[in-house]
C-alpha cells in the first residue's frame, strides 16, 4: 500500500513494521498541561496517540484542542471524531481545523450514546453515521471537494481509520461490518480491548478470509487490569466487552497488591501472542488513567524501541 | 397511530386554576386507541376535576365533549355554538388537535391535556412503542421493514454500533436493538447480502431539520 | 337470612361488578357519597371470568384519584366473597360502615352547601 498522507502512522504500517498506538483522554477543564503530561509520559513508546472525544458523552475539552496541543509538543496525534455531537457541516469544519494544523490521523466513530454521560438531556446528532465520515474524509481528501461538491482549498491529508468490535453481538455480522468499513474507505482500525484471544483469532480468520486484512491495516486493542474489581466490572457492566470467566479469576487469585502487576503481565502476554496473529499489524494500548504504564508494556512486549521512518 | 400519554392531573390544575367554565374536549380517534384521551378519559378527568374545584371552594362547571377527531376542520365547526360559554378548554387530542383548535378559536384559551409522545404501535394494551419518525423519506425497503431512523438510538444508517448487546441497545436491555431486528429480518428474508449494501447520507431536507414540512395534492384541490 | 347490617347502606344490585366503571364511582363522590364499596365474588369465580379483576384495578384508580383531589381513597374499595356467604357479607357491611363513620362524611358535601340556599 503506497503511502497517500503525511501520517508516521501510514509509514510505520505501510513499512511493515508493528506500529502501537495509545490514547488519552482530555481533561475536564481547560488545563492543557494535563495532555501534555501524560503525553510525555508515552510518547516514545508509540508511533502516534488518540484524543478520545467526549468519551461515553462525557463533556471534555475537544479532541481537536487536545490534538493540536500534541502537535506543538512534536507528539503525532490521531483526532477521534464521534458524530454524536456534530452536524455535516460541523464535522468537515473540524476536519479542515486539524488539517491546518497538520494533524493527519483520524478516527471516525458514532460514539456512545449521551445518556451515558453528563448531559443526558442534551439532543444527539448522528447527521451522519461512522461509515458516512470514513467517506467523507476520504472523499474530501481524495476528491478535494466538500460534500456539497465546492473544491477544497488545501484538502486534508488525514489518514482514515476506524474502531472494530469483533466481540459485539451479533457476532454474525462482525466480518460483513468490517468489509463494509473497507468499502467506505477506511485504511486502519483499532479494535475493542480484547480479553477473548480465542474469539478474536476466530474473527480474524474470517478477516483474513474475505482479505480485509489487506486493505486494511488491524490494530488489536489492548487494556491492562488494575484490578480484579476493574476486571470484574467492565465484564459485567461495559457494553461490547467480552472476558471469558478464566481471566476474571486469574485476576481474582492474584493478591490484591500484586492484582496491577497481574494485569500488565495479561496485556504483555495478549500481545505476544496477537504478535503471531496474520493480518494484525498493530497494537493500540489503552491504559486511561495509567498511561505511566504504557512504556512498560511497550518495551515487555518488543515493541520498543519505535522504528524511525 | 399517534401514541400520546395523559398530562399528570395536578400539571392540568394547574393550567386551569383561575377558570371558572371549562370544557374537557376528547378526540375519538388515535388517543382513544391509546386510551389517554378518548371519551372515558374525558369523563375521567372532567370528575376529578370537578371534585378537585369543589374541594378548594371554587365554583366551576367541567362539560365533557368528544370529536371525531381535531385535525380536520367539519369537527372543530361542531362546537363553533357554544365556544363562547367557555372560559377554556382542555384538549385530550395529540398536539396537533390542540394547535388546530387555537387556529380555529383564536380567542378561547386551548391548553393540553396529554403528551403528545409518537407514531407507533399497540403491542399489546396497555403497551404503545414507536415505530415511525417521519422523516419524509421512506427507506423500509431497503432495511428489511424495519426503520433504523426511529428504531436506533442514533438512527445509524449503517449499524449496528459496537453497543448493541445480545439484541438490545446499549442504552436499555428492554430495547430491542434495530439493526439485530434488521439483521433477523434480512436473514429470514435470504437477503443477508444486502446487509454490505452502504447507506449513503441522508437528506434531511424532508424531514424535522427542512422546517414545517407540508404535502400538497393539486390533483385532488378545489 | 335476616341478618342485621347497618341502614345506611344503600345496595346497587350489578349483573357482575366488571360492569363497574371507574366514572361511576367518581360520580357517586362528585355527587356527595361518603364512602363506595365493590362487592365481588371471590377472585377466580367470576361468572365472566375476569370482571371482578377489571373492578379492582377500577378501584384502585379510583382509589388515587380521590386522594389526589383530596377526598380520600380510604372511601373506596373492594370486597370479594362468593353469593352464599351471607354473614360474611353482614360483616364486611359493619366493617364499610365503621370505616366511613371514622372518616366522617365526604368533604365534598361541606363545600356544596353554600350552593343549597
Amino acid at each position: 500500500m503506497n503511502e497517500k498522507t503525511p501520517s508516521k502512522l501510514e509509514k510505520v504500517l505501510a513499512a511493515g513494521h508493528m506500529a502501537v498506538t495509545s490514547e488519552c483522554g482530555p481533561p475536564r477543564g481547560s488545563d492543557p498541561e494535563v495532555i501534555k503530561k501524560k503525553a510525555e509520559l508515552i510518547k516514545d513508546h508509540v508511533d502516534a496517540i488518540n484524543i478520545t472525544d467526549n468519551q461515553t458523552s462525557v463533556t471534555r475539552m475537544c479532541s481537536l484542542a487536545a490534538c493540536i496541543q500534541l502537535k506543538l509538543m512534536g507528539v503525532e496525534p490521531v483526532l477521534q471524531m464521534v458524530t454524536r455531537d456534530r452536524n455535516r457541516i460541523a464535522l468537515q469544519s473540524d476536519i479542515l481545523g486539524a488539517a491546518s494544523f497538520d494533524i493527519h490521523n483520524i478516527l471516525c466513530l458514532s460514539g456512545d450514546h449521551q445518556s451515558f454521560g453528563d448531559c443526558s438531556q442534551g439532543q444527539n446528532v448522528h447527521d451522519l453515521d461512522s461509515m458516512q465520515l470514513i467517506q467523507t474524509v476520504r472523499h474530501m481528501r481524495d476528491e478535494g471537494k466538500f460534500l456539497g461538491g465546492d473544491d477544497i482549498k488545501r484538502p486534508p491529508q488525514m489518514f482514515v481509520g476506524a474502531a472494530a468490535n469483533p466481540f459485539a453481538d451479533p457476532f454474525e455480522i462482525r466480518v460483513p461490518r468490517l468489509a463494509k468499513k473497507v468499502a467506505s474507505g477506511v485504511e486502519f482500525i483499532q479494535t475493542q480491548c480484547i480479553f477473548n484471544l480465542d474469539k478474536f483469532e476466530e474473527w480474524m480468520q474470517g478477516v483474513r478470509d474475505r482479505g480485509l486484512h489487506e486493505k486494511a491495516h488491524i490494530m488489536a486493542g489492548i487494556t491492562p487490569f488494575k484490578s480484579a474489581g476493574m476486571a470484574r466490572f467492565m465484564q459485567k457492566r461495559v457494553p461490547g466487552m467480552d472476558i471469558p470467566d478464566h481471566v476474571v479469576k486469574r485476576m481474582a487469585d492474584t493478591p490484591k497488591d500484586q492484582q496491577a502487576a497481574e494485569g500488565i503481565t495479561i496485556a504483555v502476554e495478549s500481545i505476544q501472542r496477537l504478535k503471531e496473529c496474520e493480518g494484525v499489524h498493530g497494537f493500540h494500548i489503552m491504559a486511561i488513567e495509567w498511561e505511566e504504564k504504557v512504556p512498560e508494556i511497550a518495551e515487555r512486549s518488543g515493541l520498543y524501541p519505535r522504528p524511525q521512518v | 397511530m399517534i401514541v400520546a400519554d395523559r398530562k399528570p392531573v395536578e400539571e392540568i390544575m394547574d393550567m386551569v386554576k383561575d377558570v371558572s367554565s371549562l370544557l374537557i374536549l376528547g378526540c375519538n380517534e388515535c388517543v382513544t386507541v391509546c386510551e389517554a384521551g378518548g371519551k372515558k378519559e374525558v369523563a375521567v378527568l372532567a370528575s376529578t376535576l370537578r371534585m378537585s374545584f369543589l374541594n378548594q371552594g371554587k365554583e366551576v362547571r367541567v362539560d365533557e365533549r368528544t370529536l371525531e377527531r381535531q385535525c380536520d376542520h367539519e369537527y372543530l365547526e361542531e362546537i363553533r355554538n357554544i365556544a363562547d360559554q367557555y372560559d377554556a378548554v382542555v384538549s385530550l387530542a395529540c398536539g396537533v388537535g390542540v394547535q388546530f383548535m387555537a387556529e380555529t378559536y383564536p380567542r378561547l384559551p386551548i391548553f393540553p391535556g396529554v403528551n403528545t409522545c409518537f407514531l407507533g404501535v399497540t403491542e399489546e394494551r396497555g403497551l404503545w412503542t414507536e415505530r415511525c419518525q417521519a422523516c419524509g423519506q421512506c427507506i423500509l425497503s431497503q432495511t428489511a421493514g424495519v426503520c433504523p431512523i426511529s428504531r436506533c438510538a442514533k438512527r445509524l444508517l449503517n449499524g449496528p454500533c459496537g453497543g448493541s448487546t445480545k439484541g438490545k441497545c446499549e442504552i436499555n436491555p428492554d430495547l430491542p436493538c434495530a439493526w439485530q431486528l434488521i439483521i433477523d429480518r434480512l436473514a429470514a428474508l435470504g437477503r443477508m447480502d444486502d446487509y454490505e449494501q452502504l447507506m449513503p447520507l441522508k437528506d434531511w431536507t424532508t424531514d424535522r431539520a427542512g422546517g414545517p414540512r407540508k404535502v400538497v395534492r393539486e390533483d385532488v384541490q378545489s | 337470612m335476616r341478618l342485621n347490617y347497618p341502614p345506611d347502606i344503600k345496595i346497587v344490585r350489578v349483573p357482575c361488578t366488571g360492569k363497574v366503571d371507574l366514572v361511576h364511582l367518581l360520580h357517586a363522590f362528585e355527587k356527595g357519597v361518603d364512602g363506595v364499596f365493590v362487592v365481588g365474588c371471590l377472585e377466580g369465580d367470576c361468572r365472566y371470568k375476569t370482571g371482578n379483576l377489571r373492578a379492582r384495578k377500577r378501584v384502585e384508580q379510583a382509589r388515587a384519584i380521590l386522594d389526589q383531589v383530596g377526598v380520600g381513597g380510604e372511601r373506596v374499595g373492594m370486597y370479594n366473597l362468593s353469593s352464599g356467604e351471607g354473614p360474611r357479607f353482614a360483616q364486611y357491611a359493619m366493617e364499610m360502615d365503621e370505616i366511613i363513620r371514622r372518616l366522617g362524611p365526604n368533604p365534598l358535601k361541606a363545600a356544596r352547601k353554600p350552593k343549597a340556599a
